[in-house]
Formats: structure tokens, sequence, C-alpha cells
């Protein structure tokens, strides 16, 4: 337990009040058992991590305490009173406030609006903005929760949107808070700060629960860890009284072993980027005067806060896009305007960040997203006419190669996995030997398995002689795949860092803007 | 309750939406005819009967059927797209302007030749119709949904006014109609001392010729590529513009064609009041046909036989024939929810 | 020369204004009505055929004995269930909402013909009523009390969106249906409220026409008056007080249009005046587009615990 926590509980009756009891929670969704008689109690100021992989349930879990989902079976009690299932208003007035990964915030509102939506009675004739501002400001100051409440949320930084966040929780009295994956866009910095925050609504008398994938962050903050495996609570542990290995293990379920360092290549180049500008139709520059290199036998990863030029530079790269100004060479060949289809023909592998709305088209069949990129080559259409036999075969060596688990080449997409629709997308683009990947958030929302499969796939390409130009957000996967990393902040791209010479701790601060401590690393490296 | 997707909508499942739709809306009609205090029963007798109980009541329904095939597959073409197309009226207009200026004796050719130009030209009219909006869609992000309805109302005051102008039949008794097609620029009948024309040919070829394009062409491939994930398709590298504003002209161009149809197949004229909304009743063949277009034929000719049937009722029973324009948007907004229950399964909690 | 000084002598003239606020008056409604639907995040395309009823819906109850108000109340009750019924398609079951407007509008038109024809099947010249006169005001404020209602519904609706808790709860649907939920708030419940309330506002615009404008129920009289006021919406970024200039400024081009087509004296068909309010529509959707910011979850389904 953390050191406020402990005085609370000492203070009290000897053993903290227990605020919430879940007692086996079941829910499916279809064929998938999301949750399996799932039971947990929080107690009052403790701080409960729920690990797991992606897929274990945790977010489900949440969602139906939270009235999102209603379970088929199984009770919920807050503060010994069973909580109406499928209700948000009914969690909310419990005293359960809700984080999502997503945040739950409308753009076009002013923060003020944001926080105070549905906190009066709905028919009132007027709206006391006077009373919700000095109790949003008061909260604020208490916790030490900077916020501009006129500002709108489209202009606020991701750090801010989450403030605005625990603020909405908090101004609505909630005793319980649940955060689901709270460090998934954060800097490592903002990161620690949110939990400096968490400490201080601990010691106030909430208690927490936050969902997690990493070990690092379970072992920073939490008192209490609860594993979940494949809808199962496999393991409730006291933080202090387990260890890394031990959680690892119980999280995926086996024994997992660190892979090998990778041996050092270095070839030609096959990507380069000389002061490429991007400008938006607004005027603003998605991308500053970049430089950037990706050789044969070398993953760059580009590490950052989302929103700070990722997209734009996998636009660049996928012929989405043409810079306004600056130089884009692919094997020496320069790239002249925004053309998908002569990427794609000059070697170009492209892994779209958003495998569901970029990638695949979920109404159409396996075979028939198989061929997307090269539908007009010869091998797969003559003067006009699908030769779908072709196809379909195609199709099938694909499948069996990669690893896709489908009914068949007839299947819809819509209906696979997200692992499983990530494979494809892999071997719609791996099949064809490339000379440059581009990977943007390859393992986002993926199972360990897939992901490792997902890594795989690229150190092999890796090894075969293509560069990877890998995008995430995801600092651990740079980390455990890139050759160079560099760092993306507002459309501003550092140089080429080795990976091995850089700290994780270097790495957010440069996330975070501060390029002033770039020549002490360039330095050492 | 809760709506649940699933995982495989079997064909019998897609086969019978459409008819349980037809049976809902038929069952809510009843209720207004009870109403006017015409036995139900009979009511319905004779609708079936007015629309296939005999050789000239089909035929009737047919010739009927033969311009609601077109506009079906003209907003079946672009609702795949998801270029919400509600202007095929207008369309359908402009390409039967183009029939009587083209074929009321300006040209002079064999009607072999004649019928085809005609055709080919309403589609072309037809077609540059739709390419505005659907520009303005492209180009400027502005709605079609509103510009291709008000352009509805523009073409048909522009008919108006040729009509009372340049177009006028010095021998229509001062009515605003058109000097006749000649004989060269008619469509032949397809079975003599009826009405139905080889419009209908036409249709079901178009039909059969776009299911066709739409499952064994790259065409077709691209089509279905850009309505479903417009995204996905220009991530691929699919020329999405292109292909939008192709569609447009194909949508726009059978509406035209249905136009030109009813003027050298049936009318041989146009007057103001050519089409009964046959672009609006477009839109609910398509979607009873679920966007197929082999379907279409089969939702245009009940729709048809709705029409048809309708008059032969309300001539013999106190019932106003406005009952077929209800029955139809009945049997839309019923169709709209079994298509739900065709994607998805209702589940309790 | 001539056209100008016409021009003018018409802008300064007290019966040019009259007019211009008798145009404007269905507009403004029927506008509002879209706006307050959009808002929540549903596009209303059944607001042609809703128009339709209304104006049917009033006569009708007038012609049957009943008083003016109670047509006007009677319009808007009808407005009200067909605006359920687009609603109960489009929100729970998250339908098409571009289709189901147009069967709602296809529904409105031939429902509002067939009552009409069976009530009186054999009237060749529609009968009339006597509809509501003008307050007895000088020059320009000679209006009927539906034209007042109009105008102070303006105000009436941009107070409760701007300054209320239920205003502001229906424009954050419109915005993040999710953020909303998060908040406790019942998005169908408020989106099927907002479709009704809009849908009302939809059919006293028809009423008006049948009630205030004219004093028969003609078939088609609507005549893409709903179109328009869905050009409008966009035209006015959303926002009720430009709901009420864009109507404004729309019926000065078509009060305009119509003394043109009576100065031109015939040097141009009568139907190329009648385009014009259908081309300026369509002129404006261009001009706003680039800039509109659209309700950011208008036509996006919402259907909870959907993943």
């Amino acid at each position: 337990m953390t050191a406020a926590s402990a005085s609370r509980s000492l203070s009290t009756k000897g053993k903290p009040e227990v605020v919430l009891r879940l007692t086996g929670i079941t829910k499916r969704f279809g064929p998938l058992l999301a949750n399996d008689a799932i039971s947990l109690t929080l107690h009052a100021g403790e701080v409960l991590a729920l690990l797991g992989e992606n897929g274990a349930g945790k977010t489900t879990l949440m969602n139906i305490l939270f009235g999102h989902y209603v379970a088929e079976q199984g009770t919920i009690e807050v503060f010994g009173r069973p909580l109406p299932p499928g209700s948000p208003h009914a969690a909310l007035e419990a005293g359960i406030g809700m984080v999502h990964q997503h945040f739950t915030l409308a753009d076009n509102l002013s923060v003020l609006d944001n926080v105070a939506v549905g906190t009066e009675s709905l028919w009132r004739l007027r709206s006391d903005r006077r009373a919700s501002r000095t109790r949003l400001l008061e909260l604020a100051q208490r916790f030490g929760l900077d916020v501009r409440p006129d500002a709108l949320v489209a202009d606020l930084s991701v750090g801010e949107r989450q403030r605005v966040e625990i603020l909405k929780a908090l101004y609505r009295d909630a005793r319980i808070l649940i955060l689901d994956e709270p460090t998934a866009v954060l800097t490592p910095q903002e990161a620690a700060g949110l939990f400096e925050t968490l400490g201080r609504l601990t010691a106030d008398g909430l208690a927490i629960v936050f969902i997690s994938h990493k070990m690092n962050e379970v072992f920073a903050a939490s008192d209490t860890v609860a594993v979940l495996r494949a809808g199962k609570l496999v393991a409730t542990h006291a933080t202090n009284s387990t260890d890394r290995a031990k959680l690892a293990e119980l999280m995926v379920g086996r024994t997992v072993t660190p892979p090998a360092p990778l041996p050092l290549l270095a070839g030609d180049p096959v990507l380069d980027l000389s002061r490429v500008t991007v400008v938006s139709g607004h005027g603003q520059p998605l991308l500053d005067a970049v430089d950037l290199t990706v050789c044969r036998h070398q993953v760059v990863g580009i590490a950052g806060v989302s929103g700070n030029g990722q997209t734009a530079l996998a636009e660049l790269v996928s012929g989405l896009s043409a810079p306004d100004s600056g130089r884009v060479t692919i094997k020496g060949v320069g790239v002249e305007r925004a053309d998908p289809k002569a990427m794609v023909h000059r070697g170009v592998a492209r892994i779209p960040e958003d495998r569901h709305s970029a990638g695949l088209v979920g109404a159409m069949t396996v075979w028939e997203n198989l061929i997307g990129e090269r539908y007009r080559d010869r091998a797969f259409s003559r003067f006009g006419i699908l030769r779908r036999s072709a196809a379909r075969t195609y199709a099938r060596e694909v499948i069996k190669d990669f690893d896709v688990r489908c009914p068949g080449p007839d299947a819809r997409t819509q209906l696979l996995s997200g692992g499983n629709m990530q494979k494809l997308i892999l071997g719609r683009t791996l099949a064809y030997r490339p000379d440059l990947i581009l990977a943007s958030q390859p393992t986002r929302g993926l199972d360990i398995g897939a992901v490792s499969y997902v890594h795989g796939r690229l150190l092999e390409a890796r090894a075969a002689g293509a560069g990877v130009l890998l995008i995430s957000e995801d600092l651990d996967e740079i980390l455990a795949l890139a050759d160079r990393i560099a760092v993306i902040h507002q459309a501003r791209l550092t140089p080429l860092l080795p990976n091995g010479h850089v700290s994780i701790g270097q790495l957010g601060l440069l996330m975070a803007g501060h390029w002033d401590i770039l020549p002490e690393i360039l330095d050492a490296a | 309750m809760r709506l649940e997707p699933r995982a495989d909508s079997p064909l019998s499942l897609q086969l019978i939406a459409p008819l349980g739709a037809i049976a809902a809306a038929l069952a809510l009609c009843a209720v207004l005819v009870a109403w006017t205090g015409a036995p139900v029963l009979r009511a319905y007798g004779l609708l079936i009967e007015g629309a296939l109980g005999s050789r000239f009541a089909l035929t009737e329904t047919l010739t009927r059927a033969t311009p609601l095939i077109l506009t079906g597959l003209a907003a079946a073409v672009a609702f795949r797209a998801k270029l919400w197309n509600i202007g095929a009226e207008g369309q359908l207009y402009m390409g039967a302007l183009t029939a009587v200026i083209l074929g009321g004796g300006m040209i002079d050719l064999p009607a072999g030749l004649l019928v085809p130009l005609v055709m080919l030209a309403a589609m072309a009219v037809g077609g540059a119709t739709l390419l505005g909006p659907a520009v303005l869609k492209v180009r400027f992000g502005v709605d079609e949904v509103v510009t291709t309805l008000l352009l509805n109302f523009v073409v048909l005051l522009l008919v108006s006014m040729l009509l009372e102008g340049p177009l006028k039949d010095p021998m229509g008794m001062g009515w605003p109609q058109s000097a006749p097609v000649i004989s060269a620029a008619e469509l032949p009948k397809l079975i003599a001392r009826t009405r139905l024309h080889a419009g209908l040919a036409i249709a079901v070829g178009l039909a059969i010729l776009l299911w066709l394009i739409d499952t064994r062409t790259i065409w077709g491939y691209e089509n279905r590529a850009v309505g479903a994930n417009p995204r996905a398709a220009a991530f691929a590298g699919m020329p999405v513009t292109w292909i939008m504003l192709r569609t447009a002209l194909l949508s726009g161009g059978l509406a035209g064609l249905a136009g030109a149809a009813e003027v050298c197949g049936l009318k041989g004229y146009l007057t103001l009041d050519l089409s009964p909304g046959f672009g609006y009743s477009g839109i609910v063949v398509a979607m009873l046909a679920q966007l197929h277009p082999l379907g279409v034929v089969g939702a245009a000719v009940f729709i048809a036989a709705i029409f048809v049937g309708a008059d032969a009722m309300s001539r013999a029973m106190p019932i106003p024939n406005y009952i077929a324009d209800v029955m139809v948007s009945t049997s839309l907004l019923c169709m709209l929810v079994a298509g739900l229950l065709v994607r998805y399964r209702l589940r309790r909690g | 020369m001539d056209i100008v000084a016409t021009l003018l002598d018409t802008l300064i003239s007290a019966a040019f204004w009259t007019a211009v606020l008798r145009i404007a008056t269905p507009y403004v409604l029927g506008t509002l009505g879209e706006l307050i639907c959009e808002r929540a995040g549903v596009l209303n395309l059944g607001i042609e055929g809703i128009m339709t009823l209304g104006a049917m819906a009033g006569w009708m109850t007038v012609y049957q004995g009943g008083g003016l108000w109670a047509g006007v109340l009677a319009a808007a009750a009808c407005g009200a269930l067909f605006g359920l019924l687009h609603a109960a398609l489009t929100v729970p079951l998250g339908l098409s909402q571009h289709v189901t407007g147009i069967g709602v509008t296809l529904l409105g038109t031939s429902l509002s013909s067939f009552v009409y024809r069976l009530v009186l099947p054999q009237a060749s010249t529609p009968p009339t009523i006597v509809p509501f006169q003008p307050l007895p005001l000088p020059g320009a404020l000679a209006q009927t009390p539906l034209t007042y209602s109009a105008l102070a519904l303006v105000g009436g609706i941009a107070y409760v969106l701007y300054r209320t808790p239920v205003g502001l709860a229906v424009r954050m649907v419109g915005e993040n249906p999710a953020a909303a939920e998060a908040q406790g708030l019942n998005v169908t419940a408020l989106r099927v409220g907002a479709v009704m309330a809009g849908s009302a506002l939809m059919a006293l615009a028809g009423s008006f026409l049948t009630l205030s404008a004219f004093n028969a129920f003609f078939f088609n009289m609507v005549n893409g008056r709903g179109w328009i006021c869905i050009a409008l919406v966009v035209f006015a970024s959303w926002r009720p007080g430009k709901a009420l200039v864009g109507a404004l400024l729309f019926a000065v081009f078509d009060a305009l249009q119509v003394r043109l087509q009576q100065a031109s004296g015939g040097v141009l068909p009568y139907q190329v005046f009648l385009m014009m309010p259908y081309l300026l529509s369509i002129l404006a959707l261009v001009l706003v587009a680039r800039r509109a910011s659209y309700p950011h979850a208008l036509m996006v389904p919402y259907r909870k615990g959907e993943r």
C-alpha cells in the first residue's frame, strides 16, 4: 500500500471499508467469453491494477461496472448497495467515475460544458454557469489539475484532456475512479505526473482501479494487482508481495523469454526524406523540414505522442500525400506526386495505422482484400475481367503462409479477429518481398500472440534486406525492434539516435519537446 | 433488447426479408383500407386482379415496371457507392427532354440508328445532370442529397419553360406538351396491341449487364470497394474520385434512359406529368432489392403491380388511388427494418 | 435604369417587407425544426413530408369545425408523431438517416393526399377556410400570430440550446454521444425527443401555409420548401439566430424575384424566376460548405454497447 492509504486505513477501524464488490461477473460477445465469473473487491484508499493482455477482458469488466454493458451473470455492490446494471447514470450516482481510454469529450464544446453536462436537472430553466465554474476551479486547485474552463476541448493537448476527464469524475463526487489504460497516450514524464495525482486522490480516500498491460506501471502505482487472462481472473496479489516475472507468467500463461538481441546490419538507403514539409489545408505544418533516411537491413522507429505528425509522415510514405516542399526518394528515385499505387509498385509495403478503416474493406471477402493493391496486375485481371479463381488460389497460399485463421478465401474480413486482419495485411504486402516496409502502429490492440507474430515477420523482412519504418506510440515496441530511433514532436523530427545509447527518460523528454538535451545524447552516441 | 450483428446472413433470409416487409406493409395499409369502409380482403383481391389478373393487366404492370427498373437501377448503383442520388426524377426528365429534341425530326436517320442515338444521348444528358452535384460533393463537400433534390425542381421548371416555349406543339391545342417524336425514334412494341415496349427488354438486359459488371469486372470490384470503405479503397490506390464521378454518370444515365424510354416507347411526346414520381419510387425499388441489380427487376414489378392494381381498385371502390403511394412508402420503411433483421439479430439484455 | 429604380422603390415599400416576413415564416419554422434534429445528430429528410402533413392536418382540423389554434396544435401533434417514426427507425435501430427520411417524406406526402381525397372525394376546386388575420399593426408589422410565434421561437430555441441544461445535453449528443452517455445522459431519449420537437416545428411550418399564407390545401403545396430549409440549416451553421438571418435573406430574394418578374414584363419566362430560390440554395451550400462545422455525430448512429 502507498503510505497515504496505509495511514488512512490505520486511522479507521483497522481495516479499510470495502467500497466495491464484484461477484461472479460473466459476459459473452457471441461465441467469445469475455468475462468468466470474475469476483473482485476494492477498499477505500486502495489502488488496484487490473493487469492483462489486450483481449483479456479488462475493459469489458470495467464497462460492465460503469453500465456501458450488461453482464449475463453476476452482481455489483457499491458501498454495500447493489448497483442497477446497464446504466452509466446509476453508476455515476453511486459514486463511480470512469476515465475512458478513448476520451469521451466533445471537441466543439468548452471544458466547462464537458464537465457540467448532465450534472444539473435537465429541466432547470437556466444552467448555473457561475456555480459550475467555481466548483471546477476549486477542484482543479485542490488536486493540482490545471485546466482552462473556457478552452475548447479541440484545442487541448492529450495530457490536458486527461485532466478534464479526471475532473469530470471528481466534479460528480466520484469515490471510485476507473482509469482505462491511462498512460497509453502519455510521455513517461506525464505518466509520472498522473501517478502523483492518483496519490493525492487516494489520500483523499478515493479508491482507484487502473487498467494496464504494462508491468512497470503496476509497480509504480498500485497497492494490489489483479491479473486477467482470457476472461478469467487468474490471481490477485498485494503488489509488493510479487514480482515482474511472476506477473508476466500469470498474464501470458507461460514463461516469457526476452527476445535475443539483433545483429546490426546496414545496407543502401531505400527511403530518403530531405527537408520535407507538408502543410495542412489550414496552413499549419504537419511535417516541418523533416530529414530521415531508412536503409536496408534496418528498422527505424519513430517515437512520439500521438498527433505530432505521425499520420502525415505515414501518409507521405504511403503515397497518399506529396510533400509541399523538400524531396522524397525511394531507392534513389524521386517521388513527385501522391500516388499510392506507384508506391506499391516501387516496392513499398504499407501497413496502415487503422486496419479497420484504411487497411481492409470489412464488407468484402478475404480474397478481394488480398488483391486490393494489385487487382490490375495481369495475374488477377485480363481486359478488365477479374480472374477470380486465380485470385482465390493466391489467397489460399497467403492464408497458409501467414497463418490467417479464417474459414477460407470467401470469408468476409469483418468477421476476422484483429490479429488475423493484421496478418492479412501483412500477407498482402510482404508476399511481394518489399524493399521498404511502412508499419504504422502495427500491433495496436493486438493480443500478445499476434504481437510477437507481427514483430517476427518484420524482423524476418529486415533480415531479408528490407528497410522498416516503424511508427509507434508504444515506446516498448520501438525499443524492442528499432536499430535507430527518431522522436517526432510538433511536426519536427530529431536526428536518428542509435537504440541502446538513449534512455527511456531521455526519449520521454524529447517526446515532450525538450530538445535542448539532444546535443548531449548525440555526443554520447 | 439489443441488436447483435450476425456472423453470416444466409441467402434464404435475404430473400425472405423483402417478402416479409411487403406483407407487413400490406397489413399496415389494411388499416387505412378498412377506414375507408371498404371490405379489406375484397379490396386487396381487386388490387391483385387489376395488376396480374389478365394478360392485359400483366402487360400494363410490366409497362409500368419498365421505368421503375431503370430508376431502381439508378438508385441502386448510386447508393452502393454511398452517393445519395435523390434526383432521379430530374434526370429522368432531362433524358425525356433529350429524346423529344433529338427524336422530334431534327435528325433524319433510319430507326436502327436513331433509336440507339436517342437512348445514348438521353443517358449522357441524364448523367451530366448528376455530374454537377457529384462534382460539388467531391470538390467542395456539398451534400448531394439536398442538391439533387433541389435540382429536381429546377429541371421541372426548365421542362415547363421549354414546353411553353420553343418545344410547344403547335398542334397541341394550347396544352404545354411537345410535338411527338417521329416514328423512326419510337421503340418497337414487344407484344402487338398492348402498350408493352422494347424498353422492358433494354431495362432487364441492363440489370443483367450491371450484375455481371458488378461481380466479374474490376469496375464492379472498384465500385464495391469504394462504396463499402472509401478510405481503404484510396489507401489501396484506387482512383476514388473518378470512381465516384463514373458512378454518378452511370446512375444519372440510367434515370435519363428511363425518361427517353417512356417518351419513345409509351407516350410519344413530353408533358409535365410524364412521371408520377418514378424517380422517387426508384429509391423504394432499390431498397426492396437490397441494391442488387437482379433484385431490382422483381422489386420494380412489385411496385408497378401496386400502382396498376390500386388504380383498378380505386375505380371499383371509394378508395383514393393515393393508397398506392402510401403502400409503396410503407414498404420502404418496413424494408429498412427487415434489412436490419437480416444483418442483426435481436437479443435480450 | 428602370429596373434599378423599381428595385429601390420596392425596397422601401412596406408591402414588400410585409411579404418578406410572410414568405420567411415557414422557412424560419422549418429551419429551426431541422436545426434541432441535426443538433442532436439526426438528419431529418422527412421534413418535406412532415410539412405537407402539417399543412393538411392543420387545414383539415379547421375545415372540420375546429378552431385555428386547434389546427395548429393538431399539426404539431402529427409532426411529433412522424418525428417519433423517423427517430424510432434511426436512433435505437440506427437505420440510414438518408433513406428513412426519404421514406418518411414519401409517407407523409402520400398519406396527406390519401386522407384529403378520402374526406373530400369530389372537390374539384379546393374548399377554403377563414385563416389567421394579420394583427392590426402598421406597415410590415401587420403579420399573423403565427409569424410572431416563429420570431419568438428563434429567441426561445437559442436560449434553450445555449442557456439551459437540456440544450447543452442535446448539443452534447449531437457532438459525441459516447461522451453524453458517460455523463449519465440517455442518448436515445434525448435524440428521440429532439427529433420529435423539431418535427413538430416542421409541421407548424406546413400549417402556416394553409392557416395563414393561404386558406386551402393543395397537393404539392410545400413545393421543396423543406429541402430549402435543409440547405438553410447548413447556411446558418446550425445556429438559430443565423437561421433567422438566412430565412429572411432568402425571403428578400424570393420577394424580389416576384417583383422583378412583374417588372420585367415577360422578357424572360416566369420559370426562370421560379428557379431562382432553388439555384440560390445550391449556391449558398457551395459557398459555406468549405467552412461548415457540422455537429460531429451528425448521421452517425449510436448503439449502446456495440463493439
